[in-house]
């Protein structure tokens, strides 16, 4: 059992990478960029919302904002353009700064309000600088190339794209799978014991928020550079709505959920626009709902649990499974709230 | 014993104009063990939550040393010596008695920052993990998530925690409460132990554990200080008697 185990984890990585390499010839190709780049969106958030246990509703900023400024870089430059989308999971990183900066210290939906209100901030700013960002319509004409090769055809840029993206990939399990990381879910879980083991809580929240943030814009980066195009929708708060729907819907704090959620997602408005149908929002909705409901831990969280309960293996820390003592102390006010 | 290493001088905290700590002057010794004892809604907890920075006081000031902590942060007064273990077990749930512990160790490392590295990184705190948790008789749970723990184990890996930090001050609020006979044994055989070199402020309800352990109490009633001196003085106090010692007394 162990040893299946073991074996379990690169037998997964290695369909996961055949996947990756295999998915442009599956579906058409500028789908598969969106899948992948919007995968790499919800890993990154699921390192904030799962664990950290802080949900975001302006990551539009982080992922639009890094669109805009990869664009412009490509543009005005006409460097490489992983030179272009990493500079803009930098200014992502930066725009984060202050956002988490003035944000982290909140709590549950007083930080979505305000990450949310940041975030419509920066679309107002985009949406008014006509000159620089094209307004309504978008920055176009975004050139893609590398070293003289042009990659504008769209399978060309997905397998150009692909390692930034694992990279990115390798970075979210890496920093979940670290020190740091350890530290977070013991955030996540009773800040205030964290704190009294001596953790700077709302610093290491702060991190977690950048880092969260430089990964969703070179995710968001990407995006704008496969297609050419840094649209005004990609700063628009539904941006938003939409990363966190996947992380929802593939599990939240397993990381790998919100690629399933993303993938998802991705067909099925592929599949509706295709089929010309104009409610998307209803039919995505609806079945964001069920899912919710029916899986309570999204589709890989629920997936996972039953294969280790056919495996006999005990998850800790479910519902049940502790007594009501845990948790946070009952009267610690002004942990981690407002001041 | 010398002068106060922790002081409290006036030191209140009001709730929507409720005062759950009164005025609360306190001066506890270097090396000392300080019992502080009073009816449930004393203000026992919340005091504690003042020393350490987890509430603001209305009014008052608290000194580490000759250091004004007045204001200070939950985290900074943990780095500056001062652990407190929580009355109402404060754990991780899904983490391990020894990822716990290797939590607390590092806490002081900076190697927490490190995003880029593998969590292997606090195997290093392994072997202390070990002896701190083989000292609270938690050796073998080492490997169970805390959230699965029975009661009195999680009350040995909270005090365990709090010793993890090495603190020149060891607040233990409640450390038996709920603990079997024999569990209170080796918990104050820990406590003999460790206050080697430390200052130990404890809220405790049983008074044997108390009379062996404390070198002076503070008896708490309605957030005041009501007496305080050598526990074979305070405990012949009338006012102490009717107050607190009296009725608890009954149930023994
Ligand atoms: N966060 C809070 N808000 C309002 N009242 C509180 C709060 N914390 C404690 N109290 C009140 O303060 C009083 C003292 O509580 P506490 O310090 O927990 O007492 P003890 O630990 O001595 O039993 C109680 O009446 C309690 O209800
Ligand atoms: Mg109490």
């Amino acid at each position: 059992m162990i040893l299946s185990r073991l074996a379990r984890r690169p037998l997964l990585l290695a369909a996961g990478l055949v996947l990756a390499l295999a998915l442009p010839w599956m579906i058409y190709p500028p789908v598969a960029l969106d899948m992948a780049c919007w995968a790499l969106f919800a890993a990154a958030l699921d390192l904030l919302l799962g664990f950290t246990g802080l949900l975001s509703f302006g990551h539009a900023a982080f992922w639009g904002g890094s669109a805009y400024a990869a664009a412009l870089i490509a543009v005005h430059s006409g460097l490489p353009f992983p030179v272009a989308a990493l500079g803009g999971a930098v200014f992502a990183a930066v725009l984060a700064l202050p956002i988490g900066y003035l944000s982290v210290r909140l709590r549950g939906i007083y930080f979505a309000m305000v990450t949310l209100a940041f975030a419509q901030m920066v679309y107002f700013v985009v949406n008014q600088w006509r000159d620089l960002t094209g307004g309504e319509n978008g920055l176009q004409g975004v050139p893609r190339e590398l070293f003289g090769l042009d990659l504008s055809d769209s399978f060309v840029f997905y397998y150009a794209a692909l390692p930034l993206l694992l990279a990115g990939f390798v970075a979210v399990w890496r920093v979940v799978r670290s020190p740091f990381g350890r530290v977070l879910v013991s955030i996540r879980d009773n800040p205030a014991r964290a704190q009294a083991l001596g953790y700077p809580v709302e610093r290491y929240k702060l991190l977690a928020f950048v880092l969260s943030a430089a990964l969703s814009g070179l995710a968001g980066g990407l995006f704008a550079l496969g297609h050419g195009f840094a649209s005004l929708e990609s700063v628009y708060w539904t941006t938003s709505g939409q990363a966190v729907m996947m992380v929802v819907l593939g599990g939240i704090g397993t990381l790998w959920g919100g690629v399933i959620g993303a993938g998802l997602v991705v067909e099925l408005n592929d599949y509706l626009v295709t089929v010309g149908f104009d409610g998307i929002g209803i039919v995505t909705g609806t079945i964001f709902v069920i899912i919710v409901l029916v899986f309570r831990r999204g589709i890989w969280g629920t997936a996972r649990d039953l294969l280790a309960a056919r495996t006999g293996r005990r998850r800790p820390g479910e519902p049940g499974s502790g007594d009501t003592q845990d948790g946070a102390p009952a009267r610690t006010p002004g942990v981690g709230t407002p001041v | 014993m010398d002068g106060p290493v922790l002081r409290a001088q006036g030191l209140a905290k009001e709730f929507r104009g409720f005062r759950a700590v009164d005025g609360v002057d306190l001066d506890v010794a270097d090396g000392s063990v300080h019992a502080l004892v009073g009816p449930n809604g004393a203000g026992k907890t919340t005091l504690f939550n003042l020393l350490t920075g987890f509430l603001k006081p209305s009014a008052g000031r608290i000194l580490l040393g000759g250091r004004d902590l007045t204001g200070s942060r939950p985290e900074q007064v943990a780095r500056l010596g001062v652990a407190r273990s929580f009355q109402i077990t404060s754990l991780f749930p899904q983490m391990t008695p020894r990822e716990h512990l290797e939590l607390a160790l590092a806490g002081g490392t900076g190697l927490t920052w490190r995003f880029w590295r593998s969590h292997r990184l606090l195997d290093r705190f392994g072997d202390r993990a070990m002896e701190l948790l083989d000292q609270v008789g938690l050796a073998g749970h080492a490997g169970t998530p805390a959230g699965t723990l029975a009661y009195g184990h999680k009350r040995a890996l909270e005090l365990a925690l709090a010793l993890a930090l090495d603190p020149r001050v060891l607040l233990l609020d409640e450390p038996t409460a709920g603990m079997g006979a024999e569990d209170v044994e080796r918990t104050v055989e820990l406590v003999r132990k460790v206050r080697a070199g430390r200052t130990v402020v404890m809220v405790e309800h049983n008074m044997s554990v108390v009379s062996s352990l404390a070198d002076r109490v503070t008896v708490l009633q309605s957030g005041r200080v009501l007496v305080e001196g050598p526990y074979a003085e305070i405990r012949h106090d009338p006012r102490v008697i009717s107050a607190y010692l009296g009725d608890a007394d009954a149930g023994h």
